[in-house]
């Protein structure tokens, strides 16, 4: 698929196609510009160069020039500027119903997790025409997810969720690169991302080795943990009722709303007393430490499954109560 | 003008006195100017070396020329040394050193002394970094980002911090120094609307000297502490934000490219009135666009963290600030093109710099646009679209600008002309030699070839081939003036005071300029670029 | 140049490069004021991160906060505040030209410059045996169990005491720097360099000790005085 010379990178994203034609029309602009500088250039050194008894033409400057070349240029950059920012918001506004990916960066590699409980290090296969937004964390420093094709990239931070999503329209496989400099082997920390037709996505979901969706192994973490003693499912315990809080506002104790997102999840576990949920207690200890950066996905994807239409079979099994 | 100043036995600044102590404690800023020109020719070697084996080692897909480490080490220390023992203090402390006083007409800059201990910080910091790269070097990428350089990073990134705070400190006493000679020490009838650009984007780079420096410094200080004494300010495990320290390491090293490119843009601005024998067009528009680009430059730093996880509307504000700047920077291409309209163009090589720089500076300018566009910038960031970008702006920009000032003010600095065909064939071999390396790199960039990277996918090779086989020609294209230079000191022309008939007061002393710069205290009464009283050198009885 | 003009009719004090003793006063000021405008960017990156850490870690801040002396840093307060009144008093002195009263009040202004250095050890030392040091033997237990109605997450109680130590450590390095430009001048005022008509080094040395108390006046209630408020 890769020529030798290539000179354009292939489209496989919804959002590529707008990319291109942006900055298509940049290119025309930006070679327009220069070319008529150029040619200014030129054509002033030839025609106004030194001859004996040639004399220069003073002249101080003009307001209404410079009037227009401030004015033109800046109604040009605001249209490049509205441009660029309806992809960018496009770009960060992942569809409600993506499908969500778990990643982990580490020096030097790449760890996703579906929520089927496909593990994938260093590839992710995704199937043509679904939106999948990548939910991703580091172990250590900083990285950045970056699919040439698809024309996105986003750094991946430690002791933080960033997400990025993308809607892959052309089956084949793209470069997947760590864009932003993490060590010794950083060009090494490379990927690939396959894009399947459907049938040939679920054929390879079903050949794939699974320990289990990803929210199941969080629930059985739960359970281990010992999350639903106070989370309990049926009425609200010591610890906020989980079910249906996912992406939804919740009011805190001190007055401000925040939304349940993956970060909010993430903050509740490791520093559980930062954002209390209004009418309880900060008596949840911390699970800094105690839990790895793949389980802490797996509860993230765990409680998120409880907000799902299906999530009844999921659902959290409470213990009987200790008699 | 016309009369060539007898150069025999006329004593000025590089012969009132001799040996390396008159040299090592001189406070005539003549001589400071020399100093800095030593050391950072040496540096810009140094680092001119590194980029060479970097552009040799990208000649492969595959990562052979050296270990992937040193690979990591050559672009951080390329880039240190560069930007913080090169380019920064290029223009300014050379040129800027040399002109500044003479250009406003005084004896000297106001603190001589102080002038002489920000060369001997250049110098300390140089050391500690020379230290720092022969006993190990540092990989933490010239951005030093966090946590990768606090808390991952095993090599010497303490004294890489330390020094370029302590190059930081040199840059600001510079700035102070610009800044009150510019303000306090004009000839009488030198009012700010008879300054020379040269002098007016001086006084622009020195408020981002003496503002955005300290931010750095304190920066790069904290992560040396969090290094040394385990200070966690920066560290996400104890809840440190790494983000913090992107914001304010931007917050200095965005408007550092303006420390750079600004006192090119005033040479150019010197330039290009003199070899069209016309007035600047639109005079107060190029100054007061200087001082447009210094104050919005300070607003525009996050544009550097599109896609760091700042929040979308920040990143909107901070892409409609970056649009504004670029507003300044158009008006004065269009400034220098409109001067040559009707003029009386010569082609020394000075001019053939200067145009050389508008070409360049244009095309770095526009593919900032591509930058600033949020929808692109996500897609292009980090990748050699970015490289290939500053590139255009420092070393298209800033480099042509410090080398075209060099090859004009030479006669005034070494009292020789140096050989024009020389000069000319140079300038056109380092603007061939500079897009062949980095046009390429756009295409890759666009391509998604990641910046830093020391191994790539093969389909990335040819582009790269072409940029290699381009560094070798703008090496050769630097190296060549530096030849002809040390060779006219003793065998080129002797210059007389105005060789290129050219208007401002460092012109109106002898060439060399005795060590008080003039035998009086000029009085202006004229306005600056009065090219219409100033005779072309062709056009008056060669007397040299 | 001897057989310069401007050789003739030198007056004490005047470098080549100026004119005449106006515009050397006038540049040393301005000169001193610009200086003074980078320190504010230099510490201002430090405040800002005190502002951002701050407001996310409110809780961990207001018991660093209470962990500090209250006393001392009151006293040292005080020190500093009397400490720039004899340096406006040497200014003046300087001024009317009494040398005695000048070497006086400069000496004055080193004794409680280095009284203040001296409290600050004392409290940097109290940090020490606490273990608010950050690093590998950091502890905030005490701090934890001293206010068990507050939650306490010891990473982020860290981060105050790193700025703490940043940001009293690099004050203390401007006062100990303080400290050796008041012996400079000291040394120079007992020797009578510095007359009615030229003091300027006085004056700017006057300038950048007010500065580092200023900085010191807004460090005290920001890290000091957070939250004093009796805990519930």
């Amino acid at each position: 698929m890769f020529d030798n010379f290539p000179l354009w990178p292939v489209p496989a994203s919804s959002g590529a196609g707008n990319v291109d034609a942006l900055f298509i029309f940049l290119v025309l602009l930006a070679g327009f510009m220069s070319l008529a500088i150029f040619t200014m250039i030129v054509m002033f050194a030839l025609k106004y160069r030194y001859r004996p008894g040639h004399k220069a033409e003073q002249i101080e400057g003009s307001v209404p020039l410079e009037v227009t070349w401030s004015a033109v240029p800046l109604a040009i950059f605001m249209v490049i500027f509205v441009w660029g920012a309806i992809l960018y918001f496009r770009e960060r506004t992942p569809p409600r119903e993506a499908d969500a990916v778990y990643v982990v960066a580490k020096q030097w590699m790449w760890k996703l997790e579906h929520e089927q409980g496909q593990k994938e290090i260093n590839e992710l296969h995704v199937p043509v025409g679904r939106d999948i937004k990548l939910v991703m964390t580091s172990q250590d420093v900083i990285h950045s997810f970056y699919v040439p094709a698809f024309r996105i990239k986003q750094d991946v931070l430690p002791g933080r969720y960033t997400t990025v999503w993308f809607h892959p329209t052309r089956p084949g496989v793209y470069h997947l690169f760590c864009a932003e400099y993490c060590g010794t082997a950083h060009s090494g920390m490379i990927g690939q991302v396959v894009v399947l037709e459907p049938a040939q996505y679920q054929a390879w979901l079903a050949g794939g080795i699974t320990s289990g969706s990803l929210a199941a192994s969080g629930q059985s973490l739960f359970q281990q943990l010992g999350c639903p003693t106070c989370h309990r499912s049926d009425v609200q315990g010591r610890g906020p009722n989980l079910v249906g809080v996912f992406g939804k506002p919740v009011e805190l104790e001190d007055g401000r709303t925040v939304t349940a997102d993956e970060n909010y999840i993430r903050e509740s576990i490791l520093s559980p007393n930062a954002k209390i949920v209004s009418g309880f207690k900060p008596i949840m200890p911390t699970f800094q430490g105690l839990v790895s950066e793949d389980q802490l996905t797996a509860l993230v994807a765990y409680i998120k499954s409880l907000s799902q239409p299906s999530s009844g079979a999921a659902g959290p099994a409470t213990p009987a109560p200790r008699i | 003008m016309a009369t060539a100043t007898i150069p025999v036995e006329r004593e000025h600044y590089l012969n009132t006195d001799y040996g390396i102590r008159s040299w090592l404690l001189a406070t005539d800023h003549k001589r400071i100017a020399l100093l800095y020109l030593v050391t950072i020719t040496l540096f810009f070697f140094l680092g001119g070396f590194f980029a060479l084996l970097i552009r040799l080692e990208l000649l492969t897909p595959a990562g052979d020329l050296v270990l992937a480490d040193t690979y990591n080490k050559l672009f951080t220390m390329h880039g240190q040394v560069m930007i913080f023992f090169f380019l920064i203090p290029s223009i300014p402390a050379v040129l800027g050193n040399f002109l500044v006083p003479m250009m406003v007409g005084a004896r000297d800059l106001a603190f001589p002394r102080i002038n002489l201990l920000s060369w001997y910080l250049l110098v300390a910091a140089g050391m500690l970094m020379l230290h720092c790269i022969f006993t190990g070097g540092v990989d933490s990428g010239w951005t030093f980002y966090t946590p990768f350089s606090t808390a991952f990073s095993n090599t010497k990134v303490i004294e890489a911090g330390l020094a370029i705070f302590i190059a930081g400190f040199s840059s600001i006493l510079t700035g102070l120094n610009f800044v009150v000679t510019i303000h306090r020490m004009r000839a009488p009838g030198l009012t700010w609307s008879r300054l020379p650009l040269f002098i007016w984007a001086h006084y622009a780079t020195s408020i981002i000297q003496l503002l955005g420096t300290p931010v750095l410094a304190i920066t790069l200080l904290l992560v040396v502490f969090e290094r040394a004494f385990h200070l966690g300010i920066f560290d996400p495990t104890r809840g440190g934000d790494p983000l913090l320290f992107q914001h304010l390491f931007w917050f200095y090293s965005h408007p550092a490219v303006y420390i750079m490119i600004l006192p090119a843009m005033g040479v150019v601005a010197e330039i290009i009135p003199c070899f069209s024998r016309k007035r600047i067009f639109g005079y107060s528009a190029v100054a007061m666009s200087s001082i447009a680009i210094a104050v919005f430059g300070f607003l525009v730093w996050a544009h550097h963290m599109f896609v760091a996880g700042i929040s979308l509307y920040s990143a909107m504000i901070f892409s409609i600030l970056s649009y504004l700047v670029a507003v300044p920077s158009a008006i004065k291409v269009f400034n220098w093109t409109a001067t040559m309209y009707k003029g009386s163009i010569h082609f020394d090589t000075p001019m053939l710099y200067a145009m050389g720089f508008i070409g360049l500076f244009t095309v770095g300018g526009l593919t900032g646009l591509f930058l600033a566009a949020l929808g692109i910038d996500v897609h292009v960031t980090d990748t050699y679209f970015v490289i290939a970008h500053f590139h255009y702006i420092m070393v298209g920009g800033a480099v042509m600008g410090y080398l075209g000032g060099l090859h004009f003010w030479w006669p005034k600095i070494s009292g020789r002309l140096y050989p024009e065909w020389l000069g000319k064939f140079a300038a056109l071999t380092v603007f061939l030699g500079f897009n062949l390396t980095f046009f390429p790199q756009f295409i890759l960039g666009y391509l998604g070839m990641p910046r830093r990277y020391w191994q790539y996918p093969p389909e990335f090779q040819v582009l790269n081939v072409l940029s290699t086989a381009g560094s070798t020609i703008l090496a050769v294209g630097y190296v060549l003036p530096m030849i002809y230079f040390l060779w006219s000191m003793r065998y080129g022309k002797i210059a007389d005071a105005n060789p290129w008939g050219a208007a401002g007061l460092e012109w109106k002393t002898s060439s060399p300029p005795p060590t008080e710069n003039f035998e009086e205290i000029p009085e202006v009464t004229w306005e600056a670029y009065n090219y219409d009283e100033i005779p072309s050198p062709e056009e008056v009885p060669v007397g040299r | 140049m001897a057989d310069s003009p401007l050789a003739v009719a030198h007056p004490e004090g005047l470098h080549h490069q100026f004119v005449d003793v106006e515009q050397q006063r006038n540049a040393a000021s301005l000169g001193m004021w610009v200086f003074l405008g980078t320190e504010v960017m230099f510490f201002g990156g430090m405040f800002c991160a005190y502002l951002i850490y701050r407001y996310w870690y409110y809780p961990e801040f207001a018991a660093g906060s209470r962990s500090l002396d209250i006393w001392l840093g009151t006293t040292n307060t005080a020190v500093l505040i009397c400490s720039s009144l004899t340096v406006a008093l040497g200014v003046r002195a300087a001024q009317m030209g009494k040398r005695r009263l000048l070497v006086l009040l400069l000496l004055l202004t080193l004794v409680f410059g280095l009284a203040f250095l001296g409290i600050k050890a004392v409290e940097w030392h109290d940090k020490f045996v606490e273990h608010h040091v950050p690093g590998a033997s950091f502890s905030a237990e005490d701090l934890i169990q001293a206010y068990p109605q507050i939650h306490i997450d010891p990473a982020r109680t860290q981060i105050y005491f790193s700025l703490y130590f940043a940001m009293t450590g690099l004050h203390a390095l401007h006062m100990i720097i303080g400290v050796g430009i008041f012996c400079y001048l000291t040394y120079y005022s007992w020797k009578g360099r510095y007359t009615p008509q030229y003091h300027t080094p006085v004056e700017i040395g006057g300038l950048y000790w007010h500065f580092v108390d200023i900085i010191w006046i807004y460090l005290f209630p920001l890290l000091y005085l957070i939250d004093r408020k009796p805990l519930k």
